[in-house]
């Protein structure tokens, strides 16, 4: 199916939902990653060049819009989709403004991400 | 009672909300009643007071005009009977005083006399010479009583001693009332003779009915023993004695008011007659004068009862009105009071609507990946999965299910209606619960928030639904005030028996000196577009009709602190 394997990581406060979401992404044989923070996923991007970030908007400590400048000030190569519980339609647009690629509101169908992921690689000639 | 319920005012029984509880259902009542008494005391009070003083005074006007007519009906009829007297006695002493009268007068020079007498003065009925031994020498009338002695009789010796006497009427042999007049002429030689003239009584009762009376009153003239001298109308005929004491002796006219054997007030006028054993009485009923005051006290009386009613009626129409408006008013006020809470709290519902939509999100969000990674396991791996990972993926989606149920349950809560409802509340408890609404937000935004509550707070008596709305909408302000990374300090203390206090400090940006005075008061915003400016006033007015209090402090640039305190019992 692929080449060369995306790699993501995927940072929310809540455990429970990126653990799923991960294991389900892995079994559409995505390279994945977890962060459960903000702090936590900055050190990961270190390690590990994701080439897509999921990033929850909203979470204790370093906020997403946070860690959304600090990722694209360190790799602006880096896709961030940003994830979000409001159905606000604003906080896709700041998102988008402040560097993110896209944005999705939660819950959501698995495959609409997989489109993006799909769409992102597209754009950037991996497929 | 059909009756009544048809013109009961709309207020009588209505119920009046103040500070939450229900007053008594007399509020609006106890105002009329207050109108009605006191307006009607005002107005009615003076005019009973003018009628009776008025009366009064009419009355005595009308008392001293009534005495001041029998005043001079009593003086003139003194001066007839005195100068009717007068005039006999004149007529007698001028005879005894003619040249060659003397007891030797023979009875045709005598009957001569008497019949001049008669001719030009009425009411003489026989005319006697008495010697000084007491013996009738010569006699004229109609009686043979020549040579009578009446040296033995008490006239006898006071016309020796006066020179004149006049007798108390006496019906005599005939039984006609009639009195007598006796003059004494001294002769040269030291002897006396005595002309002695018995009157009749006719004259003194024509003068008397000449008086023209009213039907109830009564003239007569007594003696001093308080025999009647001539006849009266209702107090006995003449020769009678009188029923009532002898009035006391003047010289001047009297005119009093007295009592009647019967208690009636009697008006009496009396004078006694000089030089004679007269005494002239007229009696008047006062009732009699007075009926004039009895039609007008009753006219009077009538026109005071159809004032009164009038004005009563007046009074109790303007009170009925007056108090029904204010009444309406109230209602108005009321409903549109209910109104703006409503506004309000959709307001709050709509602010909270996008937390809770993110808050219920991510539960949904966990429940959708674990049953997508359930169907998954199931449908893309060719063996079973793991019966303990089966579990653990459906137990992670019920408690997430909880999760949501929690937050759909709260508001609920929130969502009750505006009556006023008494619940027993743990006010910690209660406060950690509309902590709950955003304690999300305290995490996201690292707000930090401290609860501190004082030992053995009791039980509050409250509404759920209002209070929840209190405190909603002053942590809401609280966190509008500080930055991210802030701290709220929330304290519950005990303020007294029965109130306790619970105080929500924020370290914001405080509010300005010159808003302070303003923040609870309606449309007073700093939020522009963004607030309604109710939020402070509407909690302003709940807290009011918790039976509680809100007061705020602040300083620029240290922060903001509502001091809310509530009584334990509503």
């Amino acid at each position: 199916m692929t080449t060369i394997p995306t790699k993501l990581l995927l940072v929310d406060d809540e455990e429970d939902f990126i653990s799923a979401l991960a294991e389900r992404l892995r079994i559409r044989n995505y390279d994945t990653k977890l962060a459960t923070s903000g702090e936590a996923a900055m050190l990961l991007i270190q390690m590990e060049r994701p080439d897509i970030v999921l990033l929850d908007l909203k979470m204790p400590g370093m906020g997403g819009m946070e860690t959304l400048k600090q990722i694209k000030a360190k790799d602006p190569s880096i896709d961030v989709i940003m994830v979000t519980g409001s159905v606000d339609s604003k906080v896709g647009e700041s998102a988008r403004s402040a560097g993110a690629t896209d944005h999705m509101v939660k819950p959501f169908d698995i495959k609409h991400l997989t489109e993006k992921i799909q769409d992102i690689r597209k754009t950037r000639g991996l497929d | 009672m059909a009756f009544w319920s048809k013109i009961r005012p709309q207020f009588w029984n209505a119920q009046v909300y103040l500070s939450g509880e229900q007053q008594n259902v007399s509020y609006y009542r106890r105002i009329w009643k207050v109108a009605v008494v006191g307006i009607t005391t005002v107005a009615v009070l003076p005019l009973v007071a003018m009628t009776f003083m008025n009366m009064n005074q009419y009355q005595n006007a009308l008392k001293a005009e009534l005495i001041s007519p029998v005043t001079r009906l009593v003086s003139n009829t003194k001066r007839t009977v005195a100068h009717f007297l007068h005039e006999r006695r004149s007529a007698l002493r001028f005879i005894v005083e003619a040249k060659g009268f003397n007891s030797e007068c023979s009875v045709e020079n005598l009957s001569r006399i008497f019949i001049r007498l008669k001719n030009s003065y009425g009411g003489f009925v026989d005319l006697g010479v008495i010697d000084s031994h007491g013996v009738q020498r010569a006699y004229v009338g109609p009686y043979s009583l020549t040579g009578k002695n009446y040296h033995e009789q008490p006239w006898f010796r006071e016309v020796i001693v006066k020179g004149v006497y006049i007798s108390d009427v006496f019906g005599g042999f005939r039984d006609i009332p009639h009195f007598v007049i006796a003059v004494k002429q001294d002769h040269d030689d030291g002897g006396f003779s005595i002309l002695r003239a018995t009157i009749d009584t006719d004259r003194f009762n024509a003068l008397i009915s000449a008086l023209d009376l009213r039907p109830l009153s009564d003239a007569f003239l007594i003696n001093r023993r308080g025999i009647l001298q001539t006849p009266s109308r209702f107090h006995g005929n003449t020769l009678e004695k009188i029923n009532f004491p002898v009035p006391p002796i003047t010289t001047a006219t009297q005119v009093q008011e007295v009592k009647d054997d019967q208690e009636r007030p009697l008006i009496r006028g009396y004078a006694y007659i000089e030089e004679t054993p007269f005494i002239f009485v007229v009696l008047k009923q006062e009732k009699e004068l007075m009926m004039g005051v009895a039609k007008l006290r009753r006219n009077l009386g009538l026109f005071l009862a159809l004032s009164v009613a009038l004005i009563l009626l007046v009074i109790l129409g303007a009170a009925t009105h007056l108090v029904n408006r204010i009444y309406e008013a109230d209602l108005t006020r009321t409903s549109a009071q209910h109104k703006i809470e409503h506004t309000n709290k959709m307001a709050s519902i709509g602010r909270l609507a996008a937390g809770v939509a993110h808050e219920i999100n991510n539960p949904l969000a966990i429940i959708n990946e674990k049953g997508g990674l359930l169907k998954d396991l199931l449908s893309l791996s060719s063996e079973l999965p793991p019966k303990d990972k089966l579990i653990g993926l459906v137990d992670s989606i019920i408690y997430s299910v909880e999760r949501c149920s929690v937050i759909t349950h709260r508001l609920l809560g929130f969502a009750r209606h505006i009556d006023v409802r008494a619940e027993t509340i743990d006010i910690s408890q209660f406060i950690e619960e509309v902590l709950g609404f955003i304690g999300k937000e305290a995490q996201y935004r690292n707000i930090a928030v401290n609860m501190d509550v004082a030992e053995n707070i009791p039980l509050v008596k409250s509404d759920r639904g209002r209070l929840q709305q209190v405190f909603l909408n002053v942590v809401n302000n609280a966190f509008a005030a500080v930055d991210d990374g802030g701290r709220i300090d929330i304290s519950v203390k005990i303020e007294s028996v029965d109130k306790i206090s619970v105080t929500i400090t924020d370290n914001g940006s405080g509010i300005p000196a010159e808003n302070l005075r303003t923040v609870f008061e309606p449309f007073f915003s700093t939020k522009g577009e963004k607030g309604t400016g109710l939020g402070l006033s509407i909690t302003y007015g709940l807290v009011q009709k918790l039976g509680g209090n809100i007061s705020v402090e602040s300083e620029v640039g240290k922060g903001t602190s509502f001091r809310i305190t509530l009584p334990v019992k509503l």
